[in-house]
């Protein structure tokens, strides 16, 4: 059974105790970072603490345990995103980065060849733009990009056209500029009609909303755990056994091999065969117990919330600063996440940030790792306010008052 | 704490509402060069105009951040008419007065006082240390003006 409540949560979660600059931390930037509950902490501070130890190598009791440790978050995150062929489908990696750059390095230049087509969307993060503009200019692939429409959704109106020769569909489930959720299934249904395969950037959906990568029938699916209350330094790639199986290593290093000899290596079986080097442990640490904190709130509550905050915060943003703070995403709350970039008329994003931080309130300037939509949309930039588990109406109200003195400021 | 007011200076805000020397000169004959903030998605375009030595005219287009946009309206201000050893001069007093040492990012000693005497209404920039992010808004124009003269070779008379 779930009980959520986000005064809960907030009480949970240490960071949001701080003062900055004398008022209480107002963290509305989640869709950078999410903030660890203790439970995340204590995890990992339990983990160094008591079991600290190399992975997969000794035989002695703590070595045993962190390697427990380890494989038993492998576990819970197929568990968390339904995979299913269970843990032997989940590779850890750095980042949602390095889980496109896995994917885009081992499966690509595999499986792609010269003329081969990779399609993208307008509103993808960098991660999912830069790793395939690479494997372009090393196999002379093709990358194309669905556009976005005025309305901030993607244009689909041509997608069988584009689709035409495509052998991977890589999008994003939800854009951590414009908050738009695209329309997985849909999407992934007339990809596969194509005979392209889909690969799914889910690090701004899962700390918000339910994971069942059955249920969407993606091929790939990549996120990070500091985007879901976990810590930083660990990401996951998923794909089906069978598709992982076939593809070759990554990194080459200790723990990604069978045998080294020498005239040559034979690579590790599974998912470890990606996994070269000592790997992040204490976090995987961190990530079961963020997974089992989620657990606890329940996604879809944790999603209704953050829907009732945004539609809130839209309609207060339309209604006040005499239409000089724009949102810069769908004004309704279908098919959209707590992220809201705003764009305020006459001041920089660099310069709203800066007033926000003066009441405490965190919010991202920036392209976040967007240009091409920020070029689409004639902008170089937007300050983003995005929402978490712990977010509360009186963040927003706190954001509102930040940025009427900014809006006063540079009048 | 660093304070607001600190930051905004009335003159910053006054360049950024009403930026000097906003433009474009044909290039060429005038030098064109470009800078970018890759962090805040700033871009300017600077323009100079040089004869015998001398920065007859400088002109910017782009779009940036108050910081940015005032930095460098009163860079145009203080470098049109110098001499290019002067400007080079100003742009070394102006990195100096931008220079936050390692050492006070280690959380040890305190940053050298630039001599703000001789930089006029650019000195009104000095409290831009304070706030270290924004450190890169201040100085790209002066960096894009540096490279500039740089790419295209441009010397002065090397007389002190």
């Amino acid at each position: 059974m779930s009980s959520y409540n986000p005064r809960r949560v907030r009480v949970d979660t240490p960071l949001l105790e701080r003062v900055i600059n004398g008022r209480p931390i107002t963290y509305l930037d989640s869709a950078s970072s999410t903030l660890p509950p203790r439970p995340v902490i204590e995890a990992m501070t339990r983990y160094y603490e008591l079991r600290h130890a190399n992975v997969h190598r000794g035989v002695y009791q703590t070595a045993v345990e962190a390697t427990d440790v380890y494989e038993g978050a492998r576990a819970a995150t197929a568990r968390f995103i339904n995979a299913p062929q269970g843990m032997d489908e989940v590779v850890f990696t750095k980042n949602t980065t390095e889980s496109f750059n896995l994917l885009a390095k081992s499966w690509g230049a595999a499986n792609l060849k010269a003329g081969d087509v990779v399609l993208v969307t307008e509103m993808e993060h960098h991660a999912n733009i830069v790793p395939w503009f690479q494997l372009r200019d090393q196999l002379g692939i093709e990358v194309r990009f669905v556009p976005v429409r005025d309305d901030f959704r993607l244009d689909v109106s041509d997608l069988d056209r584009l689709l035409d020769g495509v052998k991977l569909f890589s999008f994003t489930a939800a854009s951590n500029v414009l908050g738009t959720r695209n329309p997985v299934k849909e999407l992934t249904r007339i990809a596969h009609d194509h005979g392209a395969l889909v690969a799914l950037d889910a690090a701004q959906s899962v700390g918000h909303q339910p994971t069942d990568v059955v249920d969407l029938d993606v091929d790939f699916f990549c996120f990070s755990a500091h985007k879901m209350l976990g810590p930083t330094g660990l990401g996951v790639l998923w794909t089906r056994a069978e598709i992982l199986e076939s593809m070759p290593p990554f990194l080459g290093g200790g723990g990604m091999i069978a045998d080294v000899r020498l005239d040559g290596y034979v690579p590790a079986a599974g998912p470890t065969r990606f996994e070269a080097g000592t790997p992040p442990i204490a976090e995987t640490a961190g990530l079961t117990a963020a997974i089992r904190y989620l657990e606890g709130l329940g996604l879809a509550n944790i999603a209704r919330h953050e829907d009732e905050l945004t539609g809130d915060a839209l309609k207060r943003l339309a209604n006040e600063f005499d239409g000089r703070v724009r949102v810069i995403g769908p004004v309704d709350t279908v098919d959209r996440g707590g992220v809201l970039s705003l764009d305020v008329d006459g001041v920089h994003p660099h310069d709203v940030a800066q007033v926000l931080d003066q009441f405490g309130v965190c919010v991202r300037p920036g392209h976040h790792c967007a240009k091409p939509l920020m070029r689409r949309f004639n902008l170089a930039a937007t300050a983003r306010a995005s929402f978490g588990p712990y977010s509360l109406t009186s963040d927003t109200d706190v954001l509102l008052e930040a940025l009427g003195s900014a809006v006063t400021m540079f009048a | 704490m660093a304070n607001l007011d600190d930051l905004y200076r009335e003159i910053i805000l006054d360049h950024y509402r009403t930026p000097r020397n906003r433009g474009e000169l044909a290039s060429p004959p005038a030098i064109r060069t470009e800078g970018y903030n890759p962090l805040c998605g700033d871009e300017l375009v600077i323009y100079l105009d040089i004869q015998d030595g001398v920065l007859v005219d400088i002109k910017l287009s782009g779009h940036g951040c108050s910081i940015s946009q005032a930095s460098s309206s009163m860079m145009s201000a203080a470098v049109k008419g110098k001499t290019i050893d002067e400007v080079r001069a100003a742009i070394e007093r102006f990195k100096q007065l931008m220079t936050v040492h390692e050492t006070t990012l280690d959380g040890n000693g305190e940053a050298p006082v630039a001599d703000l005497r001789t930089m006029g209404e650019l000195a009104a920039l000095q409290g831009v240390v304070k706030f270290p992010v924004r450190i890169k808004c201040a100085t790209l124009a002066w960096n894009t003006l540096s490279q500039g003269l740089d790419d295209y070779g441009v010397q002065g008379t090397g007389s002190k």
